[in-house]
């Protein structure tokens, strides 16, 4: 990661998003966001339908590239560099920035070959590796002891807790550094919703997670740091602790309290 | 007792709902008899003609001797040449509109203009390739000229069909690809193609049963009327079933009659058969899911 790097930064954040705007043709649907995010850490982006957060997420691995109008201003740098660049490689970027969806959404293949997708488009084809990887990250995912004998049966037939693990243990294959997740548990029962949480509290100690969340409990079990979003516009982004117990800002107070929203 | 107006109310709505009923029921089927009576005319006076020797055999004057394989040949012939023709230039051109093509005037130019081909009259296409394949490219009254006219009639339905395939497949998947880095052609040949060509393949075998049944543009081309010898290469002048039908139906004498409808069962079983492959093959691939 940034070892090998010329790092003059003292701070270990991984994510800079400076004066950032993002326009859906008119709609101005990000109004110039500032943030620092914190590598091996978990952040969670809160805050009402339409506020802006899944957009912001969708930023960061250049996924609102395929969205027709899409407009942006400013700077995002990840790793010390800036992702918009011309230069930027797209897919290398998504292997770095891996994403985790709203609904899971396994591939119609087996279990291996859903896992084993993303190193083969990158060429790695030896089966003792892929086997390898396919192994490691269905451990990463905490889902290795449940399908072991099953890896060449459809991810269909997982149940949606299971899928959305498997979509977790694919985005991890390709080694990624940050792992976006757009509500990943929205889709998911209670107990499912609880094992994905406790991956997130495992994979924070490899990897710089970003989650947005409808779920406010939810991002205060999970998450190191948390903003507030609110019509395009990060009213406040602070230590989860903090910006739960004393939000400095009225309007994050009324959100966190269940005033709107 | 009197019955009060809300049952008479009800007894009313029930005698529009069964007026109803039997028309829908009627209508049906009229479809259904009308299938069956032909089919009861063609099997009562082609069935004692259909036997091996009548498959095998080349056409002939005499209807006692005549067979259908001049024309079976024929048949096959074009199907070899226009089957992978549209196939590959169908789904290469579905997928680029598709996935490539940017929504711009001229690409939805290209879409008007590919839906509304696929509804001209098949005789327009024969005009066009009598125009260019027979008399331009001087390729004669051939089998290349009468499969190159049949690709381009069932093009247009073969991209519209492989299109629609493509489309249904869920955007979630194509996210997942890209989201994990790969590129535009490898979302399509690892995500979407797999999805998306159970749909194609039926689309293809259905428009190709369509052209398998096609006569008039063949007769435009000049698909020969008696011939007796099958095609043995690209530029043999041929037959065609549907052709060496309306031909032998077009005769005088009664037995042609006959052999007109022995030829419409084997043609109806081609079609039966390669409608009900179609559907194998769509269930097959929707059970794996």
């Amino acid at each position: 990661m940034s070892e090998n790097k010329k790092d003059t930064k003292a701070d270990n954040n991984i994510v800079k998003i400076a004066d950032l705007n993002l326009y859906y043709t008119e709609f101005h649907a990000l109004k110039s966001v500032n943030m620092e995010i914190k590598e091996k850490s978990v952040t969670a982006f809160i805050g009402p339908s339409g506020c802006g957060k899944s957009t912001l997420l969708r930023t960061l691995n250049r996924m609102n590239d395929m969205i027709k109008g899409v407009r942006i201003k400013g700077l995002i740098e990840i790793d010390g560099t800036d992702i918009y660049d011309p230069n930027v490689n797209v897919e290398l970027l998504r292997k770095k920035v891996g994403m985790v969806f709203q609904q899971p959404n396994p591939f119609p293949k087996s279990i291996y070959d859903n896992i084993a997708y993303g190193p083969r488009i990158h060429g790695i084809t030896k089966k003792q590796e892929l086997d390898d990887i396919v192994e490691r990250s269905l451990k990463g995912a905490a889902l290795w002891n449940e399908v072991k004998g099953d890896l060449k049966k459809s991810a269909y037939g997982l149940s949606g807790g299971q899928q959305q693990r498997l979509c977790i243990a694919r985005a991890l294959a390709v080694n990624p550094e940050v792992l976006l997740m757009d509500e990943p548990t929205s889709a998911l029962d209670p107990i499912s919703t609880l094992k994905v949480e406790e991956l997130i509290q495992e994979l924070k100690n490899n990897y710089t997670i970003i989650i947005v969340t409808h779920n406010m409990q939810q991002a205060a079990r999970v998450s190191n740091d948390t903003a507030f979003f609110l019509n395009g516009e990060v009213v406040e982004f602070n230590e989860t602790v903090k910006l739960f117990s004393t939000p400095r800002d009225q309007r994050t107070e009324d959100y966190i309290s269940g005033r709107f929203g | 007792m009197a019955r009060t107006k809300e049952e008479l109310h009800i007894a009313k709505r029930k005698r529009i709902n069964s007026v109803f009923h039997g028309l829908f029921l009627a209508s049906t089927l009229v479809g259904v008899v009308a299938l069956l009576l032909l089919l009861y005319q063609v099997l009562s006076q082609g069935l004692g003609w259909l036997d091996w020797d009548f498959i095998t055999h080349n056409s002939s004057r005499r209807p006692e001797r005549a067979g259908i394989w001049t024309a079976l040949v024929g048949t096959m012939w074009l199907m070899v040449v226009t089957a992978p023709l549209t196939f590959i230039i169908g789904v290469a051109t579905a997928i680029y509109l598709e996935e490539y093509a940017k929504d711009t005037k001229l690409s939805r130019l290209i879409q008007l203009n590919i839906s509304n081909l696929a509804g001209v009259p098949s005789i327009v296409y024969g005009i066009l390739g009598l125009t260019i394949f027979v008399r331009v490219l001087a390729f004669g009254q051939s089998i290349l000229s009468g499969a190159l006219t049949m690709t381009l009639l069932i093009l247009p339905v073969i991209i519209v069909s492989a299109q629609e395939a493509i489309k249904a497949v869920p955007g979630s998947l194509r996210h997942a690809s890209y989201g994990l880095g790969a590129n535009r052609w490898q979302t399509i040949l690892r995500v979407v193609l797999p999805s998306a060509i159970p749909g194609i393949l039926t689309g293809s075998i259905l428009a190709l049963s369509r052209a398998i049944g096609e006569t008039a543009p063949l007769i435009v081309v000049g698909a020969a009327a008696f011939i007796i010898r099958p095609p043995t290469d690209l530029f043999s002048s041929f037959t065609a079933l549907p052709i060496q039908i309306y031909t032998w139906a077009g005769q005088p004498q009664a037995e042609f009659q006959n052999i007109a409808s022995a030829g419409i069962i084997v043609l109806l079983l081609i079609l039966l058969g390669m409608n009900s492959f179609a559907i194998i093959l769509r269930n097959k691939f929707q059970k794996r899911r």
